[in-house]
Protein backbone atom coordinates (compact mmCIF):
# COMPACT_ATOMS: atom_id res chain seq x y z
CA UNK A 1 0.00 0.00 0.00
CA UNK A 2 1.11 3.54 -0.69
CA UNK A 3 1.35 5.97 2.20
CA UNK A 4 0.97 9.72 2.28
CA UNK A 5 3.52 11.68 4.36
CA UNK A 6 0.80 11.91 7.04
CA UNK A 7 0.20 8.18 7.59
CA UNK A 8 1.96 8.14 10.99
CA UNK A 9 0.23 11.36 11.99
CA UNK A 10 -3.14 9.70 11.41
CA UNK A 11 -2.11 6.66 13.44
CA UNK A 12 -1.00 8.91 16.28
CA UNK A 13 -4.38 10.67 16.15
CA UNK A 14 -6.05 7.28 16.66
CA UNK A 15 -7.45 6.91 13.15
CA UNK A 16 -8.77 3.62 11.87
CA UNK A 17 -6.72 3.02 8.73
CA UNK A 18 -7.91 1.19 5.62
CA UNK A 19 -6.78 0.36 2.11
CA UNK A 20 -8.45 2.85 -0.22
CA UNK A 21 -7.55 2.51 -3.91
CA UNK A 22 -4.20 1.08 -2.85
CA UNK A 23 -3.54 3.84 -0.30
CA UNK A 24 -3.21 3.47 3.47
CA UNK A 25 -5.77 6.11 4.51
CA UNK A 26 -7.78 7.14 7.59
CA UNK A 27 -11.43 6.07 7.30
CA UNK A 28 -12.36 7.63 10.64
CA UNK A 29 -10.91 9.21 13.78
CA UNK A 30 -13.60 9.98 16.38
CA UNK A 31 -16.40 8.40 14.31
CA UNK A 32 -18.13 9.16 11.02
CA UNK A 33 -21.17 10.93 12.48
CA UNK A 34 -19.10 13.06 14.86
CA UNK A 35 -16.69 14.05 12.09
CA UNK A 36 -19.53 14.74 9.67
CA UNK A 37 -21.14 17.12 12.18
CA UNK A 38 -17.82 18.84 12.85
CA UNK A 39 -17.58 19.74 9.15
CA UNK A 40 -21.20 20.94 8.98
CA UNK A 41 -20.97 22.96 12.20
CA UNK A 42 -17.32 24.02 12.52
CA UNK A 43 -14.55 22.70 10.25
CA UNK A 44 -12.69 19.57 9.21
CA UNK A 45 -9.21 18.84 7.91
CA UNK A 46 -8.69 16.16 5.26
CA UNK A 47 -5.51 14.45 4.04
CA UNK A 48 -6.06 14.05 0.30
CA UNK A 49 -2.59 12.78 -0.48
CA UNK A 50 -4.06 9.87 -2.41
CA UNK A 51 -5.51 12.19 -5.07
CA UNK A 52 -3.51 12.84 -8.24
CA UNK A 53 -2.39 15.99 -10.00
CA UNK A 54 -1.37 16.64 -13.58
CA UNK A 55 0.21 19.83 -14.88
CA UNK A 56 -0.79 20.76 -18.43
CA UNK A 57 1.22 23.56 -20.01
CA UNK A 58 2.47 24.87 -23.34
CA UNK A 59 0.96 27.17 -25.97
CA UNK A 60 -1.79 24.66 -26.82
CA UNK A 61 -2.65 23.57 -23.28
CA UNK A 62 -6.14 25.03 -23.58
CA UNK A 63 -6.80 23.38 -26.95
CA UNK A 64 -5.60 20.06 -25.55
CA UNK A 65 -7.87 20.24 -22.49
CA UNK A 66 -10.78 21.28 -24.71
CA UNK A 67 -10.19 18.06 -26.62
CA UNK A 68 -10.00 15.68 -23.63
CA UNK A 69 -12.47 17.31 -21.23
CA UNK A 70 -16.26 17.58 -21.51
CA UNK A 71 -16.71 21.09 -20.11
CA UNK A 72 -15.86 24.33 -21.90
CA UNK A 73 -12.35 24.98 -20.63
CA UNK A 74 -12.15 28.27 -22.53
CA UNK A 75 -14.57 29.70 -19.94
CA UNK A 76 -11.99 29.29 -17.17
CA UNK A 77 -10.25 32.59 -16.58
CA UNK A 78 -6.91 32.91 -14.80
CA UNK A 79 -7.41 31.78 -11.23
CA UNK A 80 -10.68 29.97 -11.94
CA UNK A 81 -11.57 26.32 -11.50
CA UNK A 82 -14.01 24.06 -13.30
CA UNK A 83 -15.51 20.60 -12.90
CA UNK A 84 -15.32 18.38 -15.99
CA UNK A 85 -15.34 14.78 -17.15
CA UNK A 86 -12.90 12.74 -19.15
CA UNK A 87 -14.88 10.50 -21.48
CA UNK A 88 -14.13 7.55 -23.68
CA UNK A 89 -15.14 7.86 -27.35
CA UNK A 90 -18.35 5.96 -26.49
CA UNK A 91 -19.32 8.56 -23.89
CA UNK A 92 -18.58 6.41 -20.86
CA UNK A 93 -16.67 8.21 -18.13
CA UNK A 94 -12.95 7.70 -17.45
CA UNK A 95 -12.88 10.08 -14.50
CA UNK A 96 -14.27 13.29 -13.12
CA UNK A 97 -11.74 16.05 -12.61
CA UNK A 98 -11.22 19.60 -11.42
CA UNK A 99 -9.29 21.87 -13.79
CA UNK A 100 -7.61 24.92 -12.25
CA UNK A 101 -6.24 27.59 -14.55
CA UNK A 102 -3.19 28.91 -12.79
CA UNK A 103 -3.65 32.45 -11.40
CA UNK A 104 -0.81 33.66 -13.66
CA UNK A 105 -2.99 32.57 -16.58
CA UNK A 106 -0.21 30.31 -17.81
CA UNK A 107 -0.89 26.59 -17.67
CA UNK A 108 -3.46 24.36 -16.00
CA UNK A 109 -3.45 22.14 -12.94
CA UNK A 110 -5.75 19.11 -13.10
CA UNK A 111 -6.86 17.07 -10.08
CA UNK A 112 -7.77 13.43 -10.67
CA UNK A 113 -9.10 10.59 -8.52
CA UNK A 114 -6.79 8.17 -6.69
CA UNK A 115 -8.39 5.06 -8.13
CA UNK A 116 -8.05 6.27 -11.72
CA UNK A 117 -4.67 7.93 -11.47
CA UNK A 118 -2.61 5.57 -13.61
CA UNK A 119 -5.31 5.22 -16.23
CA UNK A 120 -5.90 8.98 -16.44
CA UNK A 121 -2.21 9.76 -16.79
CA UNK A 122 -1.79 7.11 -19.50
CA UNK A 123 -4.86 8.54 -21.24
CA UNK A 124 -3.48 12.09 -21.15
CA UNK A 125 -0.18 10.89 -22.64
CA UNK A 126 -1.88 8.79 -25.28
CA UNK A 127 -4.02 11.72 -26.40
CA UNK A 128 -1.04 14.06 -26.37
CA UNK A 129 0.77 11.70 -28.74
CA UNK A 130 -2.29 11.42 -30.97
CA UNK A 131 -2.60 15.18 -31.11
CA UNK A 132 0.93 15.82 -32.33
CA UNK A 133 -0.46 18.98 -33.93
CA UNK A 134 -0.68 20.50 -30.46
CA UNK A 135 2.27 21.97 -28.58
CA UNK A 136 1.47 20.81 -25.06
CA UNK A 137 3.35 19.31 -22.13
CA UNK A 138 1.67 16.91 -19.70
CA UNK A 139 3.45 16.33 -16.40
CA UNK A 140 2.24 13.90 -13.77
CA UNK A 141 3.09 15.70 -10.50
CA UNK A 142 1.26 13.62 -7.87
CA UNK A 143 4.51 12.44 -6.27
CA UNK A 144 5.72 15.96 -5.62
CA UNK A 145 2.36 17.50 -4.65
CA UNK A 146 0.81 17.51 -1.19
CA UNK A 147 -2.97 17.99 -0.98
CA UNK A 148 -5.08 18.89 2.06
CA UNK A 149 -8.59 20.25 2.38
CA UNK A 150 -10.16 22.37 5.09
CA UNK A 151 -13.94 22.51 4.89
CA UNK A 152 -16.72 23.95 7.00
CA UNK A 153 -18.24 27.24 8.13
CA UNK A 154 -15.16 28.05 10.25
CA UNK A 155 -12.67 27.38 7.43
CA UNK A 156 -12.42 31.04 6.41
CA UNK A 157 -11.69 32.22 9.94
CA UNK A 158 -9.03 29.53 10.37
CA UNK A 159 -7.18 30.09 7.09
CA UNK A 160 -7.40 33.89 7.39
CA UNK A 161 -5.07 33.82 10.37
CA UNK A 162 -2.47 31.81 8.46
CA UNK A 163 -2.57 33.09 4.89
CA UNK A 164 -0.10 35.66 3.53
CA UNK A 165 -2.77 37.04 1.19
CA UNK A 166 -6.45 37.70 1.76
CA UNK A 167 -8.53 34.68 0.74
CA UNK A 168 -11.90 35.99 1.93
CA UNK A 169 -12.87 37.58 -1.39
CA UNK A 170 -12.22 34.43 -3.44
CA UNK A 171 -15.21 33.14 -5.38
CA UNK A 172 -16.27 29.55 -5.07
CA UNK A 173 -14.46 27.55 -7.81
CA UNK A 174 -11.42 29.79 -7.99
CA UNK A 175 -7.77 29.53 -6.97
CA UNK A 176 -5.03 31.80 -5.71
CA UNK A 177 -1.33 31.54 -4.86
CA UNK A 178 -0.58 32.16 -1.20
CA UNK A 179 1.55 31.08 1.72
CA UNK A 180 -0.15 29.27 4.55
CA UNK A 181 2.01 29.41 7.68
CA UNK A 182 4.91 30.28 5.38
CA UNK A 183 4.31 27.29 3.08
CA UNK A 184 3.74 28.11 -0.60
CA UNK A 185 0.33 26.81 -1.67
CA UNK A 186 -2.07 26.93 -4.52
CA UNK A 187 -5.36 27.53 -2.68
CA UNK A 188 -8.54 26.40 -4.43
CA UNK A 189 -11.89 27.49 -3.01
CA UNK A 190 -13.18 24.07 -3.88
CA UNK A 191 -14.18 20.93 -2.05
CA UNK A 192 -16.25 17.82 -1.79
CA UNK A 193 -18.49 18.41 1.21
CA UNK A 194 -21.10 21.03 0.34
CA UNK A 195 -19.43 23.48 2.72
CA UNK A 196 -17.27 26.52 2.14
CA UNK A 197 -13.58 25.75 2.28
CA UNK A 198 -10.28 25.29 0.52
CA UNK A 199 -8.15 22.64 -1.02
CA UNK A 200 -4.43 23.37 -0.69
CA UNK A 201 -1.68 22.08 -2.96
CA UNK A 202 1.87 22.45 -1.65
CA UNK A 203 5.32 20.86 -2.06
CA UNK A 204 4.95 17.35 -0.69
CA UNK A 205 7.87 17.76 1.73
CA UNK A 206 5.91 20.48 3.54
CA UNK A 207 2.48 18.86 3.72
CA UNK A 208 3.10 17.60 7.26
CA UNK A 209 3.97 21.09 8.39
CA UNK A 210 0.87 22.47 6.66
CA UNK A 211 -1.33 19.86 8.34
CA UNK A 212 0.05 20.70 11.79
CA UNK A 213 -0.31 24.46 11.26
CA UNK A 214 -3.95 24.11 10.17
CA UNK A 215 -4.86 21.64 12.90
CA UNK A 216 -3.27 23.81 15.59
CA UNK A 217 -4.86 27.05 14.36
CA UNK A 218 -8.20 25.34 13.91
CA UNK A 219 -8.52 23.63 17.29
CA UNK A 220 -10.01 26.66 19.07
CA UNK A 221 -12.62 26.78 16.29
CA UNK A 222 -13.61 23.13 16.62
CA UNK A 223 -11.57 21.85 13.66
CA UNK A 224 -11.23 18.08 13.61
CA UNK A 225 -9.37 15.67 11.33
CA UNK A 226 -11.84 13.93 9.01
CA UNK A 227 -11.57 10.46 7.48
CA UNK A 228 -12.81 9.04 4.22
CA UNK A 229 -16.00 7.73 5.87
CA UNK A 230 -17.34 11.20 6.61
CA UNK A 231 -15.94 12.50 3.33
CA UNK A 232 -18.34 10.10 1.64
CA UNK A 233 -21.41 10.98 3.73
CA UNK A 234 -20.70 14.71 3.29
CA UNK A 235 -20.34 14.52 -0.48
CA UNK A 236 -23.45 12.35 -0.80
CA UNK A 237 -25.63 14.80 1.16
CA UNK A 238 -24.34 17.53 -1.18
CA UNK A 239 -25.16 15.24 -4.14
CA UNK A 240 -21.63 15.22 -5.47
CA UNK A 241 -20.85 12.22 -7.65
CA UNK A 242 -18.29 9.58 -6.75
CA UNK A 243 -16.48 7.83 -9.57
CA UNK A 244 -17.26 4.11 -9.43
CA UNK A 245 -20.72 4.86 -7.98
CA UNK A 246 -22.57 7.58 -9.90
CA UNK A 247 -20.04 7.55 -12.75
CA UNK A 248 -18.39 4.71 -14.58
CA UNK A 249 -17.44 3.41 -17.97
CA UNK A 250 -21.03 2.14 -18.26
CA UNK A 251 -22.77 5.33 -17.12
CA UNK A 252 -22.60 8.42 -19.28
CA UNK A 253 -22.60 11.90 -17.75
CA UNK A 254 -26.07 12.75 -19.10
CA UNK A 255 -27.52 9.78 -17.22
CA UNK A 256 -25.56 10.82 -14.14
CA UNK A 257 -27.26 14.22 -14.16
CA UNK A 258 -24.07 16.04 -15.09
CA UNK A 259 -25.13 17.57 -18.41
CA UNK A 260 -24.19 20.98 -16.94
CA UNK A 261 -20.55 19.83 -17.17
CA UNK A 262 -20.89 18.57 -20.75
CA UNK A 263 -20.82 21.25 -23.45
CA UNK A 264 -22.00 19.47 -26.58
CA UNK A 265 -21.94 22.68 -28.59
CA UNK A 266 -18.24 23.40 -28.11
CA UNK A 267 -15.62 22.08 -30.55
CA UNK A 268 -14.93 18.39 -30.80
CA UNK A 269 -13.93 16.52 -27.67
CA UNK A 270 -13.51 12.85 -26.99
CA UNK A 271 -16.96 11.31 -26.48
CA UNK A 272 -18.86 14.25 -27.99
CA UNK A 273 -20.28 12.38 -30.98
CA UNK A 274 -21.47 9.49 -28.85
CA UNK A 275 -23.07 11.83 -26.31
CA UNK A 276 -24.84 13.83 -29.02
CA UNK A 277 -26.16 10.58 -30.50
CA UNK A 278 -27.27 9.39 -27.05
CA UNK A 279 -29.05 12.65 -26.40
CA UNK A 280 -30.80 12.55 -29.78
CA UNK A 281 -31.87 8.95 -29.25
CA UNK A 282 -33.21 9.98 -25.83
CA UNK A 283 -31.61 9.40 -22.46
CA UNK A 284 -33.39 6.39 -20.96
CA UNK A 285 -31.94 6.40 -17.44
CA UNK A 286 -31.85 9.11 -14.82
CA UNK A 287 -30.07 9.58 -11.52
CA UNK A 288 -32.58 10.36 -8.79
CA UNK A 289 -32.38 11.06 -5.07
CA UNK A 290 -34.49 9.19 -2.55
CA UNK A 291 -35.08 8.67 1.13
CA UNK A 292 -36.33 5.50 2.78
CA UNK A 293 -39.83 5.94 4.17
CA UNK A 294 -40.05 2.48 5.69
CA UNK A 295 -37.74 0.88 8.25
CA UNK A 296 -35.68 -1.94 6.77
CA UNK A 297 -32.08 -0.90 6.45
CA UNK A 298 -29.63 1.49 4.90
CA UNK A 299 -29.54 1.65 1.07
CA UNK A 300 -26.16 0.64 -0.35
CA UNK A 301 -24.45 0.88 -3.69
CA UNK A 302 -25.62 -1.81 -6.16
CA UNK A 303 -28.87 -2.68 -4.37
CA UNK A 304 -31.64 -3.22 -6.92
CA UNK A 305 -34.46 -0.71 -7.28
CA UNK A 306 -37.94 -1.94 -8.22
CA UNK A 307 -41.41 -0.59 -8.91
CA UNK A 308 -44.39 -2.97 -8.74
CA UNK A 309 -41.98 -5.89 -8.44
CA UNK A 310 -40.08 -5.03 -11.60
CA UNK A 311 -36.40 -4.10 -11.43
CA UNK A 312 -35.96 -0.61 -12.89
CA UNK A 313 -32.44 0.30 -11.82
CA UNK A 314 -29.94 0.22 -8.98
CA UNK A 315 -28.66 2.28 -6.08
CA UNK A 316 -25.44 4.10 -6.91
CA UNK A 317 -24.76 5.44 -3.39
CA UNK A 318 -26.59 5.27 -0.10
CA UNK A 319 -26.05 6.06 3.54
CA UNK A 320 -27.58 6.97 6.85
CA UNK A 321 -27.50 10.76 6.50
CA UNK A 322 -26.18 12.35 9.70
CA UNK A 323 -27.64 15.78 8.87
CA UNK A 324 -31.11 14.64 7.81
CA UNK A 325 -31.40 11.72 10.20
CA UNK A 326 -32.79 9.69 7.28
CA UNK A 327 -31.55 6.87 5.12
CA UNK A 328 -30.86 8.45 1.73
CA UNK A 329 -29.40 7.48 -1.59
CA UNK A 330 -28.96 8.06 -5.29
CA UNK A 331 -30.21 5.59 -7.86
CA UNK A 332 -29.89 5.21 -11.60
CA UNK A 333 -33.37 4.21 -12.83
CA UNK A 334 -35.47 4.00 -15.97
CA UNK A 335 -36.51 7.54 -16.74
CA UNK A 336 -40.26 6.87 -16.80
CA UNK A 337 -40.23 6.16 -13.06
CA UNK A 338 -38.29 9.30 -12.14
CA UNK A 339 -39.99 12.19 -10.39
CA UNK A 340 -39.95 13.87 -6.99
CA UNK A 341 -42.59 12.27 -4.77
CA UNK A 342 -42.77 9.04 -6.76
CA UNK A 343 -42.20 5.78 -4.90
CA UNK A 344 -39.38 3.27 -5.31
CA UNK A 345 -38.73 -0.05 -3.64
CA UNK A 346 -35.12 -0.55 -2.58
CA UNK A 347 -34.31 -4.25 -2.41
CA UNK A 348 -32.53 -4.68 0.92
CA UNK A 349 -31.34 -8.25 1.53
CA UNK A 350 -33.96 -9.61 -0.81
CA UNK A 351 -36.86 -7.61 0.62
CA UNK A 352 -38.45 -4.50 -0.93
CA UNK A 353 -38.28 -1.50 1.38
CA UNK A 354 -40.28 1.57 0.41
CA UNK A 355 -38.51 4.80 -0.57
CA UNK A 356 -39.69 8.10 -1.97
CA UNK A 357 -37.89 10.31 -4.47
CA UNK A 358 -36.92 13.66 -3.01
CA UNK A 359 -35.33 16.86 -4.23
CA UNK A 360 -31.57 17.09 -4.52
CA UNK A 361 -29.19 18.11 -3.15
CA UNK A 362 -30.15 16.49 0.15
CA UNK A 363 -28.24 19.21 1.94
CA UNK A 364 -27.51 22.77 0.94
CA UNK A 365 -25.66 25.17 3.19
CA UNK A 366 -27.18 28.51 4.06
CA UNK A 367 -25.22 31.21 2.28
CA UNK B 1 -9.53 -4.75 26.19
CA UNK B 2 -11.35 -6.35 29.10
CA UNK B 3 -14.25 -8.63 28.22
CA UNK B 4 -16.71 -10.16 30.72
CA UNK B 5 -15.02 -13.24 32.17
CA UNK B 6 -18.22 -15.30 32.36
CA UNK B 7 -19.17 -14.83 28.68
CA UNK B 8 -18.29 -17.14 25.78
CA UNK B 9 -17.19 -15.82 22.40
CA UNK B 10 -17.07 -16.62 18.69
CA UNK B 11 -14.27 -15.84 16.31
CA UNK B 12 -16.78 -13.67 14.42
CA UNK B 13 -17.05 -11.42 17.52
CA UNK B 14 -20.39 -12.40 19.04
CA UNK B 15 -20.81 -13.17 22.73
CA UNK B 16 -23.11 -15.47 24.74
CA UNK B 17 -24.07 -15.26 28.37
CA UNK B 18 -25.74 -18.37 29.72
CA UNK B 19 -28.39 -18.37 32.43
CA UNK B 20 -29.87 -21.86 32.83
CA UNK B 21 -31.17 -22.87 29.43
CA UNK B 22 -31.41 -19.26 28.23
CA UNK B 23 -28.58 -17.64 26.31
CA UNK B 24 -28.26 -13.90 25.76
CA UNK B 25 -26.40 -13.03 22.55
CA UNK B 26 -24.72 -9.83 21.46
CA UNK B 27 -21.73 -8.44 19.61
CA UNK B 28 -18.47 -7.56 21.31
CA UNK B 29 -16.83 -4.25 22.09
CA UNK B 30 -14.28 -5.00 19.35
CA UNK B 31 -17.07 -5.66 16.83
CA UNK B 32 -18.87 -2.38 17.58
CA UNK B 33 -15.61 -0.46 17.38
CA UNK B 34 -14.79 -2.01 14.00
CA UNK B 35 -18.28 -1.25 12.65
CA UNK B 36 -18.38 2.36 13.80
CA UNK B 37 -21.62 4.32 14.20
CA UNK B 38 -24.42 1.73 14.23
CA UNK B 39 -27.67 2.92 12.64
CA UNK B 40 -29.86 -0.14 12.13
CA UNK B 41 -30.47 -3.61 13.56
CA UNK B 42 -32.31 -6.39 11.82
CA UNK B 43 -33.09 -9.13 14.34
CA UNK B 44 -35.25 -12.25 14.30
CA UNK B 45 -38.43 -12.22 16.36
CA UNK B 46 -39.55 -14.71 18.99
CA UNK B 47 -40.05 -18.22 17.64
CA UNK B 48 -37.29 -18.03 15.02
CA UNK B 49 -34.85 -20.94 15.05
CA UNK B 50 -31.15 -20.08 15.09
CA UNK B 51 -28.54 -22.49 13.78
CA UNK B 52 -25.03 -22.35 15.15
CA UNK B 53 -22.58 -20.42 12.92
CA UNK B 54 -25.30 -19.23 10.55
CA UNK B 55 -26.22 -15.56 10.12
CA UNK B 56 -29.29 -14.59 12.16
CA UNK B 57 -29.32 -10.82 11.86
CA UNK B 58 -27.71 -7.75 10.41
CA UNK B 59 -26.01 -4.81 12.06
CA UNK B 60 -25.69 -1.75 9.85
CA UNK B 61 -23.31 1.08 10.49
CA UNK B 62 -22.99 4.25 8.45
CA UNK B 63 -20.25 2.45 6.52
CA UNK B 64 -21.62 -1.03 5.84
CA UNK B 65 -24.04 -3.85 6.63
CA UNK B 66 -22.60 -6.83 8.53
CA UNK B 67 -24.11 -10.21 9.29
CA UNK B 68 -24.26 -11.47 12.86
CA UNK B 69 -23.69 -15.20 13.36
CA UNK B 70 -25.40 -17.46 15.88
CA UNK B 71 -22.93 -18.66 18.50
CA UNK B 72 -25.25 -21.58 19.29
CA UNK B 73 -28.48 -23.11 18.06
CA UNK B 74 -31.79 -22.38 19.74
CA UNK B 75 -35.15 -20.68 19.54
CA UNK B 76 -35.44 -16.93 19.91
CA UNK B 77 -37.57 -15.99 22.90
CA UNK B 78 -36.99 -12.24 22.75
CA UNK B 79 -35.31 -9.62 20.59
CA UNK B 80 -34.01 -6.42 22.17
CA UNK B 81 -36.56 -3.84 21.05
CA UNK B 82 -34.86 -1.07 23.01
CA UNK B 83 -31.69 -1.65 20.97
CA UNK B 84 -33.68 -1.82 17.73
CA UNK B 85 -35.19 1.57 18.56
CA UNK B 86 -31.80 3.03 19.53
CA UNK B 87 -29.16 1.22 17.45
CA UNK B 88 -26.43 3.56 18.69
CA UNK B 89 -26.79 1.87 22.08
CA UNK B 90 -24.84 -1.05 20.59
CA UNK B 91 -21.86 1.29 20.30
CA UNK B 92 -22.28 2.45 23.87
CA UNK B 93 -23.08 -0.79 25.72
CA UNK B 94 -22.44 -3.85 23.53
CA UNK B 95 -21.83 -6.21 26.47
CA UNK B 96 -24.75 -5.12 28.63
CA UNK B 97 -27.88 -3.13 27.73
CA UNK B 98 -27.53 -3.57 23.97
CA UNK B 99 -27.73 -7.35 23.76
CA UNK B 100 -29.41 -8.53 20.56
CA UNK B 101 -31.51 -11.64 21.24
CA UNK B 102 -32.28 -14.18 23.95
CA UNK B 103 -32.62 -17.79 22.90
CA UNK B 104 -33.63 -21.08 24.49
CA UNK B 105 -30.56 -23.26 24.07
CA UNK B 106 -31.26 -26.43 22.11
CA UNK B 107 -27.88 -28.12 22.50
CA UNK B 108 -25.78 -27.01 25.46
CA UNK B 109 -22.79 -29.04 24.26
CA UNK B 110 -22.29 -26.44 21.51
CA UNK B 111 -21.09 -24.05 24.20
CA UNK B 112 -17.90 -26.09 24.43
CA UNK B 113 -16.96 -25.04 20.90
CA UNK B 114 -16.85 -21.36 21.91
CA UNK B 115 -13.90 -19.36 23.21
CA UNK B 116 -13.53 -18.27 26.81
CA UNK B 117 -12.66 -14.68 27.68
CA UNK B 118 -8.89 -15.27 27.73
CA UNK B 119 -8.86 -16.94 24.32
CA UNK B 120 -11.06 -14.21 22.88
CA UNK B 121 -8.90 -11.40 24.27
CA UNK B 122 -5.93 -13.04 22.63
CA UNK B 123 -7.77 -13.22 19.29
CA UNK B 124 -8.63 -9.53 19.49
CA UNK B 125 -5.06 -8.59 20.37
CA UNK B 126 -3.88 -10.50 17.30
CA UNK B 127 -6.48 -8.69 15.15
CA UNK B 128 -4.93 -5.37 16.11
CA UNK B 129 -7.50 -4.49 18.75
CA UNK B 130 -6.66 -3.44 22.28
Amino acid sequence: MQRTPLAETHEALGAKMVDFAGWYMPVQYSGIIDEHRAVRNAAGLFDLGHMGQVDVSGPDALAFLQYVASNDVSLIGPGDAQYALLCFPDGGVIDDIIIYRRPSGVGFFVVINAGNKDRDVAWFHEQREKRSDLDVTVNHISDETGMLAIQGPKALEIVSGLSSVDLSDMKSMSCRETEIAGIPCLAGRTGYTGEDGWEFYCPIAQVGELWNALLEAGKPHGLQPIGLGARDTLRLEARMPLYGNELSEEINPLEAGLSWAVKLNKDDFIGRDALIAAKEAGITRRTVGFKMVERGGVPRSHYDVAVDGKTIGFVTSGTASPTLGENIGLALIDKQYAGVGKPLDIIVRGKPVRAEQIKMPFYKRES
Amino acid sequence: MAVPKDYKFTKTHEWVKVDGDIATIGITEFAQSELGDITYLELPSAGTALNQSEPFGVVESVKAASDVYAPISGEVIEENNAAIDAPESVNAAPFTDAWLVKVRISDASQLDSLMDADAYEKLVAESGGH
